[in-house]
């Protein structure tokens, strides 16, 4: 039989297996949800804002492992995603993103709310298509989930004219695909794999550094497993937190521009790293002329191009982390040759040393509420199992820190865009995806206000969101900045004339809150946890002049850190 | 070092600014890029120079490896090789010049396509290096229009590009 394109989008979107779907319609997308209004299978989620629809899609992603979705209408719907759709590029995380067109026969003529969106997004997705005929509707999105999901993941955006929506063609949605241009890798290479093992097991120094590579790979099981039989010591990136648990004594916290001491102490000076699924950002080597010095380093990452990108490589290993790492496992528990334990116990000796410095310890006889202590505070009355989202700042930097992640997809930032607005929308992603889970969405009264209008989203759907707003009253991150290598010329980072926040959430239909004294930090949280299906809206009003140490400074090394 | 990478593509709208945005957004040299229809209609093939440190050519071909729509590449340059590139170029030809350049053009191999009275339009073909050198011999002044094809190539022997 043959169905309207808006009928095989809602089709393809059941047979695929989607649940929810973010957007927000639009002329050209109408259709399309004439379509969705037809049937109950695909729940969809009306945001207040396109860019807010790509975030909670990120968020549903980060926290489940399926593709985020998304649908947007032709020309300002499908701008506004352009921010979102760039953080989930950065980051590699699954989403495809429907936007609406014009029809076809009016492309390329200024018409009413076109952009070329094709062209548009070109740079910030890992593929995107526009349908130009009904009949291969099914097929491109068949294609835009296999793209989105396997190899590294990213977004997809299909661009769907409107005739293609109103067209008919004969359904039929394939069960599997083949590209013959698009092959990702499935197995590393088994003598690289061998290679390392022996390298990993000569090492005297030796550390494990690992990413978000683990958690989008679904590789934490293998890389405890491994770490567990090796007793290396292991850092994770911004990305990774999670993957491995913050509470085993194996781990030494994240490493990078604000990472513990001890994390980057143990990078420049061991002799062997491993880097599993992490991508030597800039962030993390610091000056890459000085990374690592003494080491000869094994990389393991699904993506050749991540390789011997920043930091050249002495053995590189393409394949997905969860089967590398169970080869690896498997190589080590034949292996004759054990880690050398004399001098592994020399390197966690020094360690240890580095670890006793305590780089993250602060200063509580102040006045003020420090932010370290409330996201120390929500991880205790959370007991440790919340989904935690975060924007960009301070407090994003604070809730790494200080909330210790024993399980991978709980930590839901924006690692590579940095970008401001994320918390609220993608934490309304992961409530969806997780009704009966506590979702705290750590934030700076700067970023909230970027996408501050989804509190009338929540109310809508019903999203019992935790907002702690680390209010300092200061662009802090910037201000920082500033600080350090400003001489202290604040420009443009003080928040003036902020709304009254509790108001602000009443008026959205919510619980607010304000909390100024330090003593109050515990029971407010305690009660805001027990509103479980309200939304609760946290001030906390904050040292304003508080910073975040430790910190490499620009073209420093990882041993060159600011402490305190 | 000058590469000529050569990459065969699925022949979809839009295939070549994905080549031509990877360049520009990762701030990458291209000296030329073509680009035609292969035997298979469904399969383009592009020839593209460009210029770069070993690491960079390696990150090159591996961000075009990347780009979904690519099939398959090759580096030209990683074996040997025959490289072309074709020239139209119009002087001005007259007086005792017009036999000179006449005899210019015969030996660089290069045909007169079209003749006036005070001009020859001519075709040369072969490497960049001779097409430079051709115009190099021409004396600058004389030069009213040169328009250049960019380079194509293909590898010698067995080596082949193809799906
Ligand atoms: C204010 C601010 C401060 C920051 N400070 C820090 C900091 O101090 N420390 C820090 O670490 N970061 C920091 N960041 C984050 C930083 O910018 C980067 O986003 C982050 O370091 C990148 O993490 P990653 O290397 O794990 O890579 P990701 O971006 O997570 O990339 C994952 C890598 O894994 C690979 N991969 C994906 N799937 C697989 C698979 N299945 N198998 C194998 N490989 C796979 C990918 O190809 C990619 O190379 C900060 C960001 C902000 C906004
Ligand atoms: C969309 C966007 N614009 C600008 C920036 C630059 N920036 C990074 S952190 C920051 C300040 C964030 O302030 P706030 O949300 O109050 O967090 P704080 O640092 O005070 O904890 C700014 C402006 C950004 N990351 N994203
Ligand atoms: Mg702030």
């Amino acid at each position: 039989m043959e169905l309207t394109g808006a009928e095989i989008f809602v089709r393809s979107l059941e047979e695929q297996g989607v649940k929810h779907v973010f957007g927000y319609p639009g002329g050209a997308v109408l259709p399309i949800y004439d379509a969705f209004d037809q049937q109950d299978k695909v729940e969809h989620i009306l945001v207040r804002h396109e860019q807010a629809a790509a975030h909670a899609a990120d968020g549903y992603a980060r926290s489940t492992g399926r593709p985020g979705v998304v649908l947007v209408t032709s020309g300002p719907g499908a701008t506004n995603a352009v921010t979102g759709i760039a953080t989930a590029y950065m980051d590699s995380i699954p989403m495809v993103v429907f936007s609406g067109q014009v029809p076809t026969a009016l492309i390329g003529n200024d018409a009413f709310q076109e952009v070329d969106n094709v062209g548009i997004t070109r740079p910030c997705v890992k593929h995107n298509f526009l349908v130009k005929d009904v009949k291969d509707l099914a097929l491109t999105i068949r294609k835009a989930f296999y793209i989105a999901t396997t190899g590294r993941p990213g977004p997809v955006v299909v661009d769907i004219p409107k005739d293609v929506s109103t067209l008919k063609a004969e359904f039929h949605y394939p069960k599997r695909i083949k590209m013959r241009s698009y092959n990702p890798v499935t197995k590393g290479h088994p003598r690289q794999i061998k290679k390392a093992i022996e390298l990993m097991l000569s090492a005297k120094r030796p550390m494990l550094y690992t990413g978000g590579g683990v958690v989008v790979g679904n590789a934490s099981k293998q890389l405890v497993e491994m770490t567990k039989l090796l007793n290396f010591p292991i850092t994770n990136t911004l990305m990774g937190l999670g993957a491995y648990p913050a509470t085993d004594k194996q781990f030494v916290g994240m490493l990078g521009m604000h990472g513990t001491y001890e994390a980057n102490m143990s990078m420049h000076n061991c002799d062997v790293l491993i880097a599993i699924g992490a991508r030597f950002d800039d962030r993390v080597t610091g000056n890459v002329e000085k990374f690592c010095p003494t080491a000869k380093i094994i990389h393991v990452d699904i993506d050749p191009a991540s390789i011997s990108k920043n930091v050249s490589v002495d053995v590189p290993i393409v394949g997905p982390v969860d089967q590398v790492l169970k080869e690896m496992v498997a190589q080590l528990k034949d292996s004759k040759a054990k880690p050398d334990a004399a001098a592994l116990k020399a390197w966690w000796k020094q360690i240890n040393e580095w670890r006793a410095m305590d780089c993250l310890k602060y200063s509580t006889d102040c006045e003020h509420i420090k932010p370290q202590a409330v996201v120390e505070t929500l991880y205790k009355v959370t007991k440790g199992n919340a989904f935690v989202t975060s924007d960009v700042g301070q407090h994003q930097m604070f809730a790494a820190q200080f909330y210790k992640f024993d399980k991978p997809n709980r930590w839901i930032n924006s690692g590579g865009l940095g970008t401001m607005g994320f918390g609220l929308p993608s934490a309304m992603g992961v409530q969806v995806a997780h009704p009966k889970s506590t979702v705290a969405c750590i934030t700076g009264e700067g970023s909230i206000q970027m996408c501050i209008q989804e509190l009338s989203t929540c109310l809508q759907y019903g999203l019992p969101i935790k907002i702690i707003n680390l209010n300092n009253g200061f662009l802090g991150m910037v201000r920082q900045w500033q600080e350090f290598f400003y001489q202290g010329r604040y420009a443009s980072s003080y928040m003036e004339s902020l709304p009254d926040f509790v108001k602000l959430a009443e008026a959205y239909g919510h619980v607010g809150m304000q909390i100024s004294k330090p003593e109050d930090v515990e029971g407010a949280l305690k009660e805001a946890m027990k509103l479980k299906d309200r939304l609760v809206f946290m001030d906390f009003l904050i040292d304003p002049s508080e910073n975040v140490y430790p910190m490499i400074p620009a073209g420093a090394g990882l041993n060159e850190m600011i402490l305190v | 070092m000058r590469h000529i990478i050569s990459i065969l593509m699925e022949n979809e709208a839009g295939a070549l600014s994905r080549v031509a945005g990877l360049f520009s957004a990762r701030g990458y040299n291209i000296e030329s890029l073509t680009v035609a229809a292969t035997e298979d209609p469904s399969l383009s093939r592009m020839t593209l120079v460009t210029t770069g440190t070993d690491q960079i050519i390696e990150q090159i071909t591996k961000q075009l490896n990347k780009l979904i729509d690519v099939v398959k590449l090759m580096d030209m340059c990683e074996g040997e090789h025959i490289e072309r590139e074709m020239m139209l170029i119009k002087v001005r030809a007259v007086d005792k010049g017009r036999e000179e350049i006449k005899r210019m053009a015969d030996i660089f191999r290069g045909r007169i396509i079209d003749v006036t009275d005070a001009l020859y339009t001519i075709e040369v073909t072969g490497t960049s290096g001779k097409l430079d050198a051709f115009i190099e011999a021409i004396d600058a002044a004389d030069i009213i229009e040169v328009v250049r094809s960019g380079v194509t190539g293909i590898a010698r022997g067995e080596r082949a590009l193809h799906v």
